[in-house]
């Protein structure tokens, strides 16, 4: 880490961690066990009208400890305690849990967890300091609310940078560590007309540090996107053709990521079962990669929660399901190796790392006209999706969404005022009319912007 | 994740409290004997003026000191198995440092002098400010005496469910779930138990202390019979009663949710469109809580986000609404004895007949805002700054049946239990509902699934025109700026006059 860093935490001393673990485990009588530690510091600015609204910072860390007991069962206990006594604790708790394992579903170390992690080229960003930030954002938000005289206010905004280290180590050896710094900024404002109703429109950037964030751009996004919704009105009740943005539509891919979840598959609780390899999930003209090694992707990182290095994974190959997201229990039970998506814990989770949406090679769709800022067909255009966490049975596949857009007609695009969006996952991914042949990296992905058409939409009109 | 704090999310569990009957368990396996932040017992008190002292030499208008220590078990039953068992404790202190209005906010934890200094250090800079060995202390008169809201309960720790009966009471649970469902692919009970330590001093003199134990409890089901799938969930949740997993009627629970699993499995997707809406008691109370409850923070006034500001003594709302938060209902989620600021928790009247009375404010609220203080400085953990947020929230009783909304419908919907919600910068709320009946000339008929219901705080407050006899409260979970804290929701059964139903 660069010196003039003045958020950076104390590194974690990796061959210290082990010795202490190791001593600790040794007297107690464990012979397995593993941890993952991390350590974070992190400052934040927001600000009001010109006036700084409130400054933070943050020093974190916490330690997760996982045992194997003299019956094989695994038990677990987390804590920010990484002084000797706290990690003591947390070996014994974990022990105590482990009384209380799962005999059928029993994790090990990843076979994977020594094997070449792949090289990130990540350098790390020195931090600009507090006052800086504060100038930055304050700077922006002068710059927004200049931008339109209906912008009263930036509501939401923020301005953070920090610097984080994450390590795996276990009894068998394996150690894996990594340092990341990372900026970002968003910035939502609030726009209001005479006699008409509040509107509002945002924007987010990220990057390895605050001087490599594109603010410009974040500001013209957000005061281009709020001023986009001021002519507003309700729509009419019906299905329309409706064309996602790349964000928008890796956030719905991203809520039912359980459908190549195999830890979700194992548990149930997935529309996918083991037998699904191989099933049409999509459209012949679609692939998915889960990619955490994209060179967008600010917070990658080369190993996961149990140190199986990331990697670049094809899941969806011309609309047929290829392949499952796998930690090491899962992968041992499907008989594949792991693939990079674990987390560490009681029961190991498995999710998504960077999803990447593209046409598949040598496919078309068949409706290369459509374009979400030419064409002349009526339809829906989703800038975001609301509320995800409460509209989603990511296990029915269906949802029911607020969103944000607008209603184009000739080219005339018309902002909704209020209504909601409402399929079947299922339904979406096989009902792709067109994925537009440019794709965007977003903050969570890479993906064009995607048509689907038949969607019910129901408005206040 | 940055876009996170664009909006607020709620989720809700269901009733007020599990029931609860005397008796104690074994000790807890991760519990230690130490005088954690007790002052009596500890140097603390010494440590704390020492610090506030360093920060009002540096010129601060005010410093505080937020110290926390927490213990958290959860638990996962699997169909027959338990496959999760999550212990985690943690410690660590917030410092925030008021000048001109302005607050610079550092969490640490690190609890040594150094780490706290460093802490204080880094906040006082955020403002400008620098420690002056020889400078006044300011108005800084030292603590007053110790607030003990925790001496009581002291032993909550070691009365609260262990992991043998916990467990236990969850695969009874799984296993009740079966005897009572049909098609059940999945079946699913949880627990969690958090208790918290808070020591809170401050250079007005503020010094208090406070044991919370927050317990939540639930059962799930994932129903599937050919093309149709249903999933179907209840949580509990209360505060303060360490022996209530006892006597949680885990047999009541697992016929509930199997009950409702059997009606939604076939039940078609609702239409969407404009349709007046009876809200049922109890969870219901998220459509407040959303429509309304979090315009009602000085958090939202300072942002500039309530479309109610400026209007106390005015009519928000149809003159049927009175609505109240508190922070005294024995072991609802969202009681607390005090507040994260130190301040005892009180009962607020927020709208009365109508009538906009009192927001909701903290001591950052009350110093940008004017509104007074009302015990209502809340936060997640020691991370986080503590903001304006709800305690129990609820609209009160009013004089009809329930019947009598419904019968008062030709055409609409009836909405039986409701999901999470959010609402955004602009007042514009939305909440989903799980189980959901449509009104057909004053009658309940068929099941629907899939309805989310949308609107605007200040329209749909007026349209609020009827309220029944039978207010219940159910307990949930609220993430805003201070992060994700306890709460309670709760209203009798209400009528919407119209309302945006989403479906397909």
């Amino acid at each position: 880490m660069s010196g003039t860093n003045s958020t950076a935490p104390q590194a974690l001393n990796v061959s210290d961690l082990r010795d202490q673990l190791d001593g600790m485990a040794h007297r107690e009588g464990i012979h397995k066990w593993d941890l993952g530690a991390s350590r974070s510091s992190n400052a934040t600015v927001q600000v009001d009208r010109g006036e700084a609204k409130q400054l933070k910072a943050s020093q974190r860390s916490s330690i997760t400890v996982r045992v194997w007991n003299a019956a094989g069962l695994v038990g677990i206990t987390s804590t920010t305690d990484l002084s000797p006594s706290g990690l003591e604790r947390a070996l014994i708790g974990a022990r105590d849990a482990s009384q209380f394992g799962n005999a059928n579903d029993i994790p090990g170390f990843s076979p994977l967890a020594m094997a070449p992690t792949p090289e990130l080229n990540r350098p790390l960003q020195p931090a600009l300091g507090i006052q800086k930030l504060l100038s930055t954002l304050k700077h922006a938000e002068k710059d927004l609310l200049g931008q339109h005289q209906a912008i009263e206010t930036v509501p939401y905004n923020g301005l953070s940078e920090g610097s984080s280290e994450r390590i795996y180590l276990n009894s068998d050896g394996a150690v894996r560590q990594v340092q990341r710094t990372q900026a970002s900024l968003y910035l939502y404002a609030r726009a209001e007309e005479m006699g008409r109703k509040p509107r509002s429109g945002g924007a987010i950037r990220v990057a390895l540090g605050s001087e490599g964030l594109d603010v410009q751009g974040c500001v013209d996004e957000a005061a281009q996107r709020t001023m986009s919704h001021l002519n507003y009105q309700p729509i009419d009740t019906g299905r329309y053709l409706v064309c996602f943005t790349p964000e928008a539509f890796l956030d719905l891919l991203g809520a039912f990521s359980s459908l190549m979840n195999a830890r979700a598959i194992l548990d149930g609780v997935s529309l996918s079962d083991a037998d699904s390899i191989g099933s049409r999930l999509a459209v012949p003209f679609l692939s998915l990669h889960d990619n955490g090694l994209h060179p967008g992707h600010v917070g990658a990182a080369p190993f996961d929660g149990e140190g199986t290095p990331t990697q670049r994974l094809r899941l969806i190959h011309n609309g047929l399901l290829e392949s499952f997201l796998h930690s090491e229990a899962t992968a041992r039970h499907f008989g594949v190796e792991p693939t990079g998506h674990a987390g560490l814990g009681a029961k190991v989770s498995v999710g998504p790392d960077w999803f990447e949406v593209s046409t598949s090679e040598g496919t078309t769709s068949g409706t290369t006209h459509l374009h979400h800022s030419s064409s002349l067909d009526t339809f829906v255009l989703i800038e975001s999706l609301n509320a995800l966490h409460a509209g989603v049975k990511a296990s029915q596949g269906s949802f029911s969404l607020p969103f944000d857009g607008w209603l184009v007609r000739d080219g005339e695009k018309i902002s909704v005022e209020s209504a909601t969006v409402a399929g079947d996952i299922r339904q979406v991914l096989s009902g792709i009319v067109h994925l537009e042949p440019d794709a965007k990296v977003t903050h969570q992905g890479v993906s064009p912007h995607v048509w689907v058409d038949g969607l019910a939409i129901t408005g206040e009109a | 994740m940055p876009g996170a704090s664009r909006a607020l999310f709620c989720s809700v569990l269901h009733n007020q409290s599990l029931t609860h009957s005397g008796g104690l368990v074994a000790s807890h396996p991760t519990e230690r004997q130490d005088h954690g932040l007790d002052p009596a017992q500890t140097a603390w008190q010494q440590r704390l003026e020492a610090l506030l002292g360093e920060g009002c030499r540096a010129g601060a208008d005010l410093v505080e000191v937020f110290l926390e220590r927490t213990d958290h078990i959860g638990v996962l039953a699997e169909q027959d198995t338990i496959t999760s068992v999550s212990p985690a404790f943690a410690m660590g202190a917030g410092i925030r440092v008021f000048s001109n209005q302005r607050d610079g906010f550092v969490s640490t934890n690190d609890l040594s002098d150094a780490g706290l200094l460093r802490a204080l250090d880094q906040a006082l800079g955020m403002l400008n400010l620098e420690r002056h060995a020889a400078a006044s202390l300011g108005s800084f008169e030292g603590l007053r005496p110790l607030r003990d809201f925790g001496l009581e309960k002291q032993g909550w720790l070691v009365q609260a469910p262990d992991l043998s009966s916990s467990t236990a009471l969850l695969l009874q649970g799984t296993d009740l779930l079966q005897r009572h469902g049909q098609h059940l692919d999945v079946r699913r009970g949880s627990y969690s138990r958090d208790w918290q330590e808070v020591l809170v001093a401050a250079s007005d003199g503020t010094f208090a202390r406070d044991i919370r134990l927050h317990q939540s409890s639930g059962l799930s089901v994932l129903a599937a019979d050919g093309q149709h799938r249903a999933s179907i969930g209840r949580r509990y949740g209360s505060t303060d009663r360490p022996d209530d997993l006892k006597t949680w009627d885990v047999d009541a629970s697992a016929a509930e949710v199997c009950a409702s699993a059997a009606t939604m499995l076939y039940a078609d997707y609702v239409d969407g469109g404009q349709m007046p809406v009876v809200l049922a008691n109890r969870f219901g109370g998220v459509i407040f809580h959303e429509a309304c409850g979090h315009l009602l923070e000085t958090t939202q006034l300072e942002r500039g986000t309530s479309p109610f500001a400026g209007m106390v003594d005015q009519t928000i709302a149809n003159p049927a609404v009175t609505a109240i938060d508190e922070g005294l209902s024995a072991g609802a989620f969202g009681s607390i004895a005090m507040d994260d600021e130190g301040m005892e928790s009180q009962r607020t009247v927020l709208i009365e007949n109508g009538v906009l009375k009192r927001f909701l404010s903290d001591r950052a609220g009350e110093m940008r805002t004017g509104h007074q203080r009302t015990g209502s400085g809340r936060r997640q953990n020691h991370g986080f700054a503590a903001a304006s947020r709800m305690r129990n929230t609820y609209i009160a009783a009013g004089p009809h049946r329930p019947e009598e909304l419904i019968s008062s419908i030709d055409r609409g919907l009836y909405c039986k239990s409701m999901g999470g919600g959010s609402v955004g910068a602009t007042g514009q709320f939305n909440f989903s509902v799980e189980e959901a009946y449509l009104i057909e000339n004053g009658q309940l008929g068929q099941a629907v699934k899939g309805a989310t219901l949308i609107g605007e705080a200040k329209e749909v407050m007026p349209r609020i025109s009827m309220c029944a006899d039978d207010l219940d409260l159910a307990a949930g979970y609220c993430g805003s700026v201070s992060g994700s804290i306890f709460v309670t929701v709760g209203q009798p059964h209400i009528k919407v006059d119209s309302i945006t139903v989403g479906g397909r």
